[in-house]
């Protein structure tokens, strides 16, 4: 024993934790690199990469940036001006209030991965390097120089973990990877943020417009990408560089201005979203939005059940197919038993009012029930629901919904003359089906962001989020614990509901294969959880960007064929991996996963 | 009961908050609680004390709702306990927990306010309409909230996270909180374990400062001192049955209070197999009420 502790302490004192880079360059020489290496890689991007057109995004002329040179241009950009804060530059400052050099660290690795990778993309395409014209030669050089060069700058190193001379190989190993990882954590570590100055409310609110206008900007980009290496070259962009930003603390730094503005920022991202439709010539993307915002809808009504409530539900999508057929059967429909039409207003009550029903009939049995039993419970009720209404069709029960083939022909609402079939002109923007669907479904939308909100800041929320962190005490502070939850059951239920009533006339059809657990498509049970879960339980962003993401990667990453599901799967299980508290974590779940991280003393509002 | 009118100290003895008649606790052929008496009354403070394995906690668990007695009855201010622990804390008894079971993930004022919650009424449609009401009972909540925070001590510390707090002010924090549903009595279990001698003196402060308040108060604790110093009558339950009960001079001069806690032999002495057989009885008896609150290991 003597011996060994002697080793050690020698090894940990041969140790110098003197903040040093990854790679041996100077400093100040590295600090240059990286900077004059993003800034090189700007000016690439107007250059050709390549001879031919044949690459998708025209990547051929002089002077005009395209395709996936447009994301390195944004990269190169991100790199050279955390690059120029770094040096003290006046103004660019309040970008970094976390320090700059883990953000240029990553804003350059994006870059790199991003260039190289389209470098490699034409190379493969077309078939050799030959294809290469000189601008893809000098991006490469470039953010390859920037890359070296923000490697150069030097960290806090971590001390080691010192070896047991018992150690089995195979222990080794495990430790030679434990160090190298907390190497690389270290690498990438920011420091903590300096206070923000203090800065006029208009100026904030400016901050939010722009915060705002970029969110806008990034997902209508993502939205519209044509080909696949577009899509995947936005999303190591986005990756990286939301990473960079966090790193910087600006991330942290406008949410905590929009924590201060909570109005201002629904409003705003209110505004921008309503402003998608207008960005967009082609109907086909009005599309995608108007589902994405069915499916973010939906799973932020189960958030309520889940992130506030901590109910585990499995089958919620449920409820989604309650609301839609309930609209669908009076909406007039040639397929449906009832012969009845009834006004928008008057289904989308009834829609969520039978929806909030069928949650009080399944929430009363189940909700005695506690954790896993619960899920299990839920589950089989959501097949109870697919599987009835699959046999209600006139020869294995009573003819109700039609059976396999649904309630078809749903017409299409006309809300005060205002045909959402027909397509109209707005300020000289036309506005078609799906777009006007999107409009209307954004109100739906707004009423659910609404009630999220004032429900979970008041007593009956502060009794749900008592109940999630410890039913025992709750339940002896008074509250009634089953009553609590059934409340939270029925208004998820009835959120669904309403998102239902809006979808059934968008698909125009509703069959029961779209209300099952698990499918390709979303939403359905599972990935309405997923998207919770990614998105980040308890608060409202989170599940809406969750929600974005999983239905833009299927459906953009179609090129993966077969394996779509299971790269999908992969990425789920690495992020829960290494995010278990989501995207765009609550403060109170963050604490849960990451007991060892320094819990900020005082909560903010801004996380929740 | 035992002729035990002698309090010391404030004689501010009013009206019976408390009154358990002949509470027996049975899991399946196991008595853990045999026939205790036991009356509370207004301004008092009474102490609960016995070996481990006695049946402390099942009794208190007796008080709370979380067990419904056998045999007997416990009535608060005349009306006897509902079976569920949330009415018995809308009746007006709070508990505090043996170990602290605060919501560690909400801030210390909230916490306080979900104290509030058989005080206020506001349902769902108040929170998503937002009516003057709302607005009026949800600053009526946090006011009083604060009044609690500042009485116990912790109003500097509201916006922090429970979890964040040092170990005395989590025990602090879970009085306050269940000083916030305005009971008439307060269960305190063991409020003091894991504690230093000057936290337990500032425990033996604020519970003094309680049942000034008008708020009678029955402690479990193991810390003799505490008890004695702090109680107007102590109890003492062994095996289930309440072995004496009277001040404190009365209590450290009984014989049999000293033979249990010493282990000298006497007549009906626990036996460790008998203590045991307790506690895996009362073990047993939670794992079946798994919907019921009881389950100390729960999500």
């Amino acid at each position: 024993m003597t011996t060994q502790t002697t080793t050690s302490t020698a090894a940990a004192a041969k140790h110098d934790t003197t903040p040093r880079g990854a790679i041996n360059i100077p400093e100040n020489i590295g600090r240059a690199l990286a900077t004059g290496g993003g800034a090189l890689a700007v000016i690439s991007t107007f250059l050709a990469w390549t001879w031919t057109a044949a690459f998708p995004g025209n990547l051929t002329v002089y002077g005009y940036p395209g395709g996936l040179q447009v994301l390195v241009l944004i990269g190169g950009a991100l790199t050279t001006l955390f690059g120029l804060a770094s040096y003290g530059i006046k103004g660019l400052g309040w970008l970094t209030p976390a320090g700059s050099d883990s953000a240029i660290k990553l804003a350059a690795l994006g870059t790199f991965v991003t260039a190289w990778y389209t470098i490699l993309a034409i190379s493969i395409q077309l078939g050799g390097l030959v294809n290469l014209e000189p601008g893809g030669y000098i991006v490469a050089v470039a953010t390859l120089v920037a890359l070296l060069g923000a490697l150069a700058l030097p960290f806090e190193r971590p001390v080691p973990e010192i070896a047991d001379p018992e150690d089995t190989p195979w222990e080794e190993f495990l430790l030679a990877g434990r160090n190298s990882r907390s190497l690389v954590k270290a690498c990438f570590a920011s420091g903590t943020a300096t206070p923000a100055r203090t800065i006029p409310a208009y100026a904030e609110i400016l901050v939010i417009v722009a915060a705002m206008a970029l969110g806008l900007t990034v997902f209508t980009y993502g939205i519209g990408t044509e080909y696949d290496e577009l899509f995947v070259g936005f999303l190591i962009t986005a990756g990286f560089g939301f990473a960079a930003l966090a790193k910087a603390g600006l991330v942290g730094r406008v949410s905590a201005i929009t924590g201060k503005h909570r109005n201002v920022t629904m409003i705003g991202a209110f505004v921008a979203a309503a402003a998608f439709p207008f960005t967009q010539t082609d109907d086909q993307y009005a599309t995608i939005g108007v589902y994405i915002l069915i499916f973010a809808t939906v799973a932020l009504g189960l958030n309520i059940v889940v992130g506030l409530a901590g109910l585990l539900d499995l089958g919620y999508v449920a409820f989604l197919g309650v609301g839609a057929y309930t609209a669908a059967m009076v909406s007039g429909s040639p397929s449906s038993p009832f012969d009845i039409h009834l006004p928008f207003w008057a289904s989308a009550i009834l829609g969520a009012v039978v929806a909030m029903i069928f949650g009080v009939i399944i929430g009363a049995p189940t909700l005695r029930l506690r954790g896993d039993y619960l899920a299990i419970v839920t589950l089989g009720f959501g097949e109870i629901f697919r599987i009835s209404v699959l046999n209600m069709d006139g020869t294995s029960g009573p003819d109700i919904t039609n059976g396999s083939n649904g309630i078809s022909s749903i017409p299409n609402l006309n809300i005060f003359g205002f045909d959402f079939g027909q397509e109209h002109t707005i300020a000289g923007f036309t506005i078609a089906r799906f777009a006007n669907y999107f409009f209307l479904m954004l109100l739906i939308t707004l009423v659910v962001v609404v009630v999220f909100r004032r429900s979970s800041d008041s007593r009956i929320g502060r009794a749900w989020i008592a109940i999630r962190e410890d039913e025992t005490a709750a339940l002896a502070m008074g509250i009634n614990g089953f009553r609590v939850k059934l409340i939270a059951f029925a208004l998820g239920a009835a959120l669904a509901g309403l998102a239902g009533t809006v979808q059934a006339h968008v698909t125009y059809t509703v069959t029961p294969e779209q209300y099952q657990f698990a499918h390709v498509v979303p939403p359905n049970s599972a990935f309405l959880l997923a998207a919770v879960v990614l998105g980040g339980m308890g608060t409202i962003s989170g599940p809406l960007v969750g929600a974005a993401l999983l239905y833009l990667i299927p459906a953009k990453l179609q090129f993966l064929g077969d394996y779509q599901l299971f790269a999908f799967g992969m990425a789920l299980v690495i992020l829960m991996r290494f995010r278990p508290e989501g995207l765009i974590p609550n403060r109170r779940r963050q604490l849960e996963f990451h007991e060892e991280a320094e819990a900020p003393t005082v909560l903010s509002k801004a996380g929740a | 009961m035992t002729t035990d009118t002698t309090t010391k100290g404030t004689t501010a003895t009013g009206e019976t908050v408390l009154d358990a008649r002949g509470v027996t606790m049975r899991f399946g052929g196991l008595t853990a609680v045999r026939n205790v008496n036991l009356t509370v009354n207004s301004g008092e403070i009474v102490g609960l004390i016995g070996p481990n394995g006695a049946g402390k906690t099942t009794f208190f668990n007796c008080l709370t709702g979380l067990y419904i007695p056998t045999e007997g009855e416990v009535r608060y201010k005349d009306q006897v306990l509902p079976p569920k622990s949330f009415k018995v804390t809308a009746a007006g008894i709070a508990r505090t927990f043996q170990n602290i079971r605060l919501f560690a993930n909400m801030t210390v004022l909230e916490n306080v306010l979900v104290g509030r919650h058989t005080r206020t009424k506001e349902g769902l449609w108040s929170a998503l309409l937002r009516g003057p009401g709302f607005h009026k009972a949800e600053a009526a909540s946090r006011e009083r909230a604060m009044e609690l925070l500042e009485f116990v001590g912790l109003d500097a510390k509201a916006e922090h996270l429970a979890r964040n707090l040092p170990y005395g002010e989590q025990r602090k924090l879970e009085i306050a909180r269940a000083l916030a549903s305005e009971p008439g009595l307060l269960l305190l279990d063991e409020p003091t374990a894991g504690m230093n001698p000057q936290e337990t003196r500032a425990t033996e402060e604020l519970v003094f400062a309680i049942r000034d308040k008008g708020i009678a108060v029955l402690v479990i604790e193991h810390d003799m001192r505490f008890i004695f110093n702090l109680c107007d009558r102590v109890a003492v339950l062994v095996q289930g049955e309440k072995l004496v009960e009277g001040d404190s001079a009365t209590v450290q001069g009984d014989e049999r209070v000293v033979a249990a806690y010493l282990g000298e032999p006497f007549e009906d002495a626990p036996g460790k197999e008998e203590i045991a057989e307790v506690e895996a009885a009362e073990a047993n008896a939670d794992a079946p009420t798994d919907a019921a609150p009881g389950k100390e290991n729960d999500r």
